[in-house]
């Protein structure tokens, strides 16, 4: 039936493919050719990968399992022995637990604060103007560095002379009350909280940015055909934007975890060593620093079982969100 | 639209240049405070400049000189930015375009290192810098940058959408060789991802301080973050808010200015970076 249509006898159409295959098998061949410059393409990546990514990466592991202590010569193998240490050592859970706490609160903020400045941004009917300005002063705190933030807050902060007590002072005169100036960094119920409003105001116009850039890519077909269908605002929310933002969502939440748990600068550069507040605002890292390269109470191998511990925990908590909102679909 | 909606749209705008003056008070509180002198400051607060700005930049260029950190810091990360750009785009070309034994590998180790935290390899890291005598030097923080997992995934991701491979195929055709034709077809046609992971990359490199801190230990080859990190050890200046206050304002004024030419280019990066997840 087929010759007929092309008008062709059906040996032809066999030769056709025969000939075809030719082709695909030279065309093959010399593929295979091009493909060999596929090594030299990324053949500079793998060398400086294996070199500064993947040894460094390994070498850790091996030191966590050795007693290293400054120098790494003469290195004695001590099993899990860093390990149990670890699991046993109450400042790496207290320091665990702050930066879970210091990331938590922030996380809470900062994607509740991109949430509704999306909602507001991208309501049909109010139609609000300036996204691109808004967007820009949101993100700025962002792109500065965390060590000029941490100086700039911490002189702002000052329990003394900071700026931020003397305008509160200035307020508690107007209204007539009389209240102690807060030590805001000095005291372990405030200090973490502190650098907790910090990261949110660091971070919440980079999600802001993320989960924006996720709402104009939905089709707006899906809201005209619900809003026909008498779909109310709230409603369009929670049943289109909502689960069409979930990949962007998982992705911020997992990277900002990814980072949080990683947090350094702004707490050791904000905290002070003497004050009561340090053990609320030491980090894993900072923890983890200690051990790995403070003069006086270096011990390099248990710095590494740290860096494998929280590592652990970093996967886990990955895996486990991945699972979690593969679970609601 | 009622005038209740209009009032509504009023507060919601309203609210929303709250927020955004929110982003900028501190840096001018900063701006303020660097022209005030320490007796100043802890005296009282205000908005309004006063005249000490020249005694501040005294104090804070007899402690450190800010605009040699600057420019170790443009040191490092201009080429460690340049850098991780044109190697990622090899990369992902070589990984998007051919097929070759151990290209899957390659590819599941971007993947995993992807998800590694920077620190899990910080203490190998410096090892690694010690035995090859590299301490004090800027080749660890600036040779690294040729293997960057993240921009390499996204560059891989940009290839497979925006390069026909039938364009690579004619090339051949006419006889240019592989080289050629990444240099004269991909990168240019790459240059839109290029530069939005440069960006990234370039302010990445120019914040950091965990890694110069630890590799870097003399004062003269400090970059701007580490320096600024010395006023921690320092009570003369200390005692002078004045002075911190402008010392943070000169480390904080070149990114400023960055961003009031660049800020499109940024926050479209960012979104592309959602985006193409």
């Amino acid at each position: 039936m087929r010759a007929s249509v092309t008008g062709r006898p059906a040996g032809g159409l066999i030769e056709g493919t025969d000939m075809a295959k030719n082709v695909v098998k030279q065309k093959k061949s010399n593929l295979t050719r091009y493909n060999r410059a596929g090594y030299f393409f990324v053949a500079p990546f793998v060398v400086v990968f294996l070199i500064f990514s993947v040894y460094p990466v390994l070498r850790t592991l091996y030191l966590s399992f050795t007693n290293a202590k400054v120098t790494t010569l003469n290195l004695q193998m001590v099993g899990f022995a860093n390990y149990l240490r670890v699991l046993k050592d109450k400042y790496f859970w207290i320091s665990l637990w702050n930066t879970v706490k210091i990331w938590g609160v922030n996380i809470v903020l900062q994607l509740g604060l991109a949430f509704l400045l999306t909602i507001v941004f991208s309501d049909l009917k109010y139609k609000i103007k300036g996204l691109g300005v808004f967007r820009a002063l949101y993100y700025l705190p962002n792109l500065i560095a965390a060590t000029s933030i941490a100086f700039l807050f911490k002189t702002l902060l000052d329990w003394r002379y900071g700026t931020v007590n003397q305008i509160l002072n200035s307020v508690y005169v107007a209204l007539g009350v009389s209240k102690a100036p807060v030590d805001w960094m000095g005291s372990p119920s405030t200090a973490g909280v502190v650098i907790s409003l910090i990261q949110t105001w660091m971070w919440f116009g980079n999600s802001f940015i993320m989960l924006m850039a996720g709402v104009q890519g939905i089709n707006k077909d899906y809201y005209e055909a619900a809003s026909i269908d008498g779909a109310g605002r709230w409603t369009l929310f929670g049943k289109i934007t909502l689960p069409l933002l979930k990949p962007i969502l998982l992705y911020v939440a997992i990277t900002s975890l990814i980072g949080g748990l990683q947090m350094f600068d702004l707490p050791y550069l904000m905290a002070e060593k003497t004050a009561a507040s340090y053990n609320s605002v030491q980090t894993v890292v900072m923890y983890l620093y200690k051990f790995g390269f403070e003069t006086g109470t270096t011990q390099v191998g248990y710095a590494s079982a740290i860096a494998y511990v929280l590592f652990a925990i970093i996967l886990a908590v990955s895996i486990a969100q991945i699972k979690m909102v593969n679970k609601e679909d | 639209m009622t005038t209740g909606d209009k009032i509504k749209k009023a507060i919601l705008y309203i609210l929303l240049i709250l927020l955004a003056a929110a982003c900028l008070f501190p840096f001018l509180l900063m701006m303020v405070n660097a022209t005030r002198s320490g007796v100043e400051i802890t005296h009282s607060f205000t908005l309004i400049p006063s005249s000490h700005l020249t005694e501040n930049w005294k104090i804070v260029f007899s402690y450190f000189n800010l605009f040699k950190g600057m420019l170790n810091s443009l040191i490092v990360s201009v080429p460690a930015t340049l850098l991780t750009a044109y190697f990622s785009a090899m990369t992902a070309y070589g990984l998007a375009m051919y097929k070759f034994k151990g290209s899957k590998v390659i590819f599941t180790a971007i993947l995993i290192f992807m998800m590694i935290p920077g620190q899990l390899s910080l203490i190998g890291f410096y090892n690694l810098c010690t035995k090859l005598h590299l301490v004090n030097s800027y080749i660890p923080l600036i040779i690294p940058a040729v293997a960057a997992p993240g921009t390499v995934f996204f560059l891989r991701q940009y290839i497979l959408s925006a390069l026909p491979p039938s364009l690579i195929e004619a090339a051949r055709i006419d006889g240019a060789k592989e080289v050629y034709s990444f240099h004269r077809i991909v990168l240019p046609i790459m240059m839109p991802g290029i530069a939005t992971m440069s960006i990234m990359a370039f302010i990445g490199n120019w914040n950091n301080y965990l890694l110069p801190m630890i590799i870097l230990n003399k004062n003269e080859k400090f970059t701007l973050p580490v320096m600024m990190a010395t006023l921690r050890a320092s009570t003369d200046i200390q005692s002078n808010q004045g002075a911190i206050y402008l010392a943070v304002a000169i480390s904080v004024i070149p990114i400023l200015i960055v961003f009031c030419f660049c800020s499109k280019y940024i926050i479209s990066s960012i979104s592309a970076g959602s985006v193409k997840e």
